[in-house]
């Protein structure tokens, strides 16, 4: 389970998240709206460990784990998986190789053996399948040259690859269109099962009839103001925000 | 007995004085007086000071500050000689030929011979190839034949242990004829213990569409200098395509001079520098369109760890003559350490007035974005940033197209990095 308490953190000095209380049981599936600037990817980013990203207060621990003093990489041996809002392109490192080394790197963390370079592309190619993506993507680098939905389908396949037991998708919807949308909604549910929890931040709720999450939260002004069920999402999309409710 | 040290440019041309009678080829009238002229011109100029435009960057008191002595011609029986890249190796030792360690392809005509080169060495003006000229012992002819398909061979130069410092002046000479193809891979490797001046000249004649591929690992030993030059000249439809990586060393000038002569001559000079510790490295370019419709490509890439310093100086010139120019530079520096620096100073000169002609220089560390990028996929910090590092040189080596070539050079790369960590 991932459980946030008080958590505050400060961007260059300005505080950003102030004070976000959150718990999502193994097993749930829970979806994290909100107005733009409210602090989401900064939560994402905190919770991944991001350099810049200064916690000021609070915990967050992974079934137990303090999650905060972790380094990025421990924190994705533990099994937490972050789909960036922006994936970031890394000309010159290949995009097979960089999902090898990652996918190895995660597996000697989960004390599971490497995968040789034909064992990698078996495994690859399978999940690119399922993912309708064409194979040529697998020789580019990483990200570069992408389409925005093709750069969101490398996260999904990503994802596919490394089989983490926390995901933060952090607007993996935005951009896919309505095929892709189904495809990476299929790569979350192809994962839920009793082990898996996800936190799914999305503008639309579109991507919440294919992930149809266990709860929704809205986070505004650096805070979850509100929380409920899934039905929440259609209220929002009706009635909007609104405005912030103070503390 | 009291004996003067000789020091600088007084110090070779003492050298000269002495071993004139004795140097391959005294007795050629040709080839004496040639020295002469060598030796006249590096008397007049002496050793390049930061005072001279091109060699701003570059200070050379280390190598004028010392001594040198000439290498010991005794045959070394303890000498360790690295694997070899390919099946055809000619082996200098101390800038002299070891046949007996050497092997060359039967299609081409190899020779150090000092009878075989006459009129085929030139002169230069810049003082570096004018002490060469002065002084070289030897080094490779390859005269390849029109038609023929020399396939690649290996020039590996390499210094032996020496307690005083000591100094060679290769002299490579290469010519292509019409449609010839030839690939060198040149390594140039001595002792981390030993101080010694390495001073190669290449003379390259490029033929109507041939084409010559020279990929240069510069592996010197840890305290020794090599300042380099080349000079090429590329005929109508052919190419002259140039490597370097530049990763051994204390101080290293690698110094390119091609002219496009004849219509739709090619040129790529790629390289690479890898330094550390208090390494300075050197890449300065002369690319001269003299002809039109010609191609030039330039890729250099330098990483810098520790206090080292990199420079990179490229000039295009592109004449009257050469109409429908299409000139590439582009000169990228990764500095690891805050206390690395790279100077860098493209040039370019433009006289023809149908021409693209673009460069672009920049200076920059790791990117932090791509670097949690890759650590939040769970990939370690050391090996993120090892992958970030191939990648910023890839652009540099992947137009190398012959395997060998690439496997030696990747390997070069690989070896400085886990020196690095
Ligand atoms: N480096 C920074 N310096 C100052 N403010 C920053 C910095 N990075 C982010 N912010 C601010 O933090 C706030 C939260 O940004 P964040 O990216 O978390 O929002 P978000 O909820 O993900 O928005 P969106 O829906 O647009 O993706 C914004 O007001 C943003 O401008
Ligand atoms: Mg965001």
């Amino acid at each position: 389970m991932l459980r946030i308490q008080g958590l505050t953190a400060t961007v260059d000095g300005k505080e950003i998240l102030k004070g976000i209380d959150l718990e999502v049981p193994t097993g749930e599936v829970h979806a994290i709206m909100g107005p733009n600037g409210s602090g989401k990817s900064t939560l994402s980013y905190v919770l991944a460990g991001r350099d810049g990203y200064e916690v000021t207060g609070g915990t967050a621990t992974f079934n137990g784990v303090d999650l905060l003093g972790k380094q990025p990489e421990e924190r994705a041996a533990m099994g937490v998986f972050l789909a960036f809002q922006y994936p970031v392109e890394l000309p010159g490192v290949g995009n097979a190789n960089f999902l090898r080394t990652a996918l190895n790197a995660v597996r000697r963390g989960r004390g599971e053996s490497e995968l040789d370079a034909m064992q990698f592309l078996k495994l690859a190619r399978a999940r690119m399948k399922e993912l309708s993506m064409p194979e040529d993507m697998l020789k580019r680098g990483v990200n570069v040259g992408f389409s925005g939905g093709e750069k969101k389908r490398n996260e999904v396949l990503q994802m596919a690859l490394l089989a983490p037991k926390l995901a933060i998708l952090d607007e993996t919807d935005s951009g896919l269109d309505i095929d892709a949308l189904k495809v990476a909604a299929d790569g979350v549910n192809a994962l839920r099962g009793p082990e898996f929890s996800a936190l799914v931040i999305t503008h639309y709720q579109r991507l919440l009839n294919y992930i149809v999450p266990d709860r929704v939260h809205v986070l505004m002004a650096g805070r979850i103001q509100r929380s409920g069920g899934k039905e929440l999402a259609l209220e929002l999309e009706a009635s909007g925000y609104g405005a912030p409710q103070a503390a | 007995m009291s004996q003067v040290v000789h020091t600088g440019a007084e110090g070779f041309l003492h050298r000269y004085e002495g071993l004139k009678d004795r140097l391959p080829g005294a007795r050629l009238p040709w080839l004496a007086a040639l020295r002469a002229r060598a030796a006249e011109s590096f008397r007049a100029q002496g050793f390049p000071t930061r005072r001279v435009e091109a060699w701003h960057y570059t200070d050379l008191r280390p190598v004028t500050q010392a001594s040198f002595d000439e290498a010991l011609t005794a045959v070394e029986d303890d000498l360790v000689l690295p694997a070899a890249h390919t099946a055809n190796r000619v082996v200098f030792v101390d800038g002299r030929l070891r046949s007996d360690l050497s092997s060359w392809p039967t299609m081409a005509t190899v020779a150090s011979q000092i009878g075989r080169i006459e009129g085929r060495v030139a002169l230069p003006d810049e003082p570096m190839a004018a002490l060469n000229t002065m002084l070289f012992e030897d080094g490779m002819l390859l005269n390849i034949p029109a038609g023929t398909d020399a396939g690649v061979l290996e020039i590996l130069s390499i210094a032996s242990e020496s307690v005083r410092p000591t100094a060679f002046h290769l002299r490579h000479i290469v010519r292509l004829h019409e449609g010839a193809r030839l690939t060198v891979l040149e390594v140039n490797q001595g002792p981390d213990g030993t101080r010694y001046l390495h001073n190669p000249v290449w003379q390259v004649e490029v033929g109507e569409g041939a084409t010559f591929t020279h990929a240069r690992l510069q592996q010197e030993g840890a305290l020794a200098f090599q300042l380099g030059s080349i000079y090429a000249t590329v005929a109508a439809g052919g190419t002259y395509d140039n490597f370097t990586l530049n990763a051994g060393g204390r101080l290293v000038r690698n110094e390119i001079h091609a002219t496009l002569t004849g219509t739709g001559a090619a040129c790529h000079m790629n390289g690479a520098q890898l330094l550390g510790g208090g390494q300075h490295a050197d890449t300065t370019t002369f690319l001269d369109h003299a002809a039109p419709g010609c191609a030039s490509r330039q890729t250099y890439k330098t990483v810098l760890t520790g206090k080292s310093r990199g420079v990179f100086q490229g000039k295009i010139l592109v004449r009257q003559a050469a109409q429908q120019t299409d000139g590439y530079q582009m000169n990228q520096a990764l500095l690891l350490s805050p206390d690395a620096e790279m100077d860098s100073k493209p040039q370019l000169e433009i006289y023809a007035d149908d021409v693209k002609c673009s460069h672009g220089a920049t200076v920059g560390e790791l990117d932090a974005d791509q670097l949690f990028y890759l650590r939040a996929r769970g990939i370690d910090e050391a090996t993120a940033r090892s992958m970030l590092v191939r990648a910023f040189l890839q652009e540099a080596v992947e137009g190398i197209a012959d395997e060998a070539l690439r496997g030696a050079l990747e390997a070069a790369v690989e070896g400085w990095w886990e020196r690095q960590a």
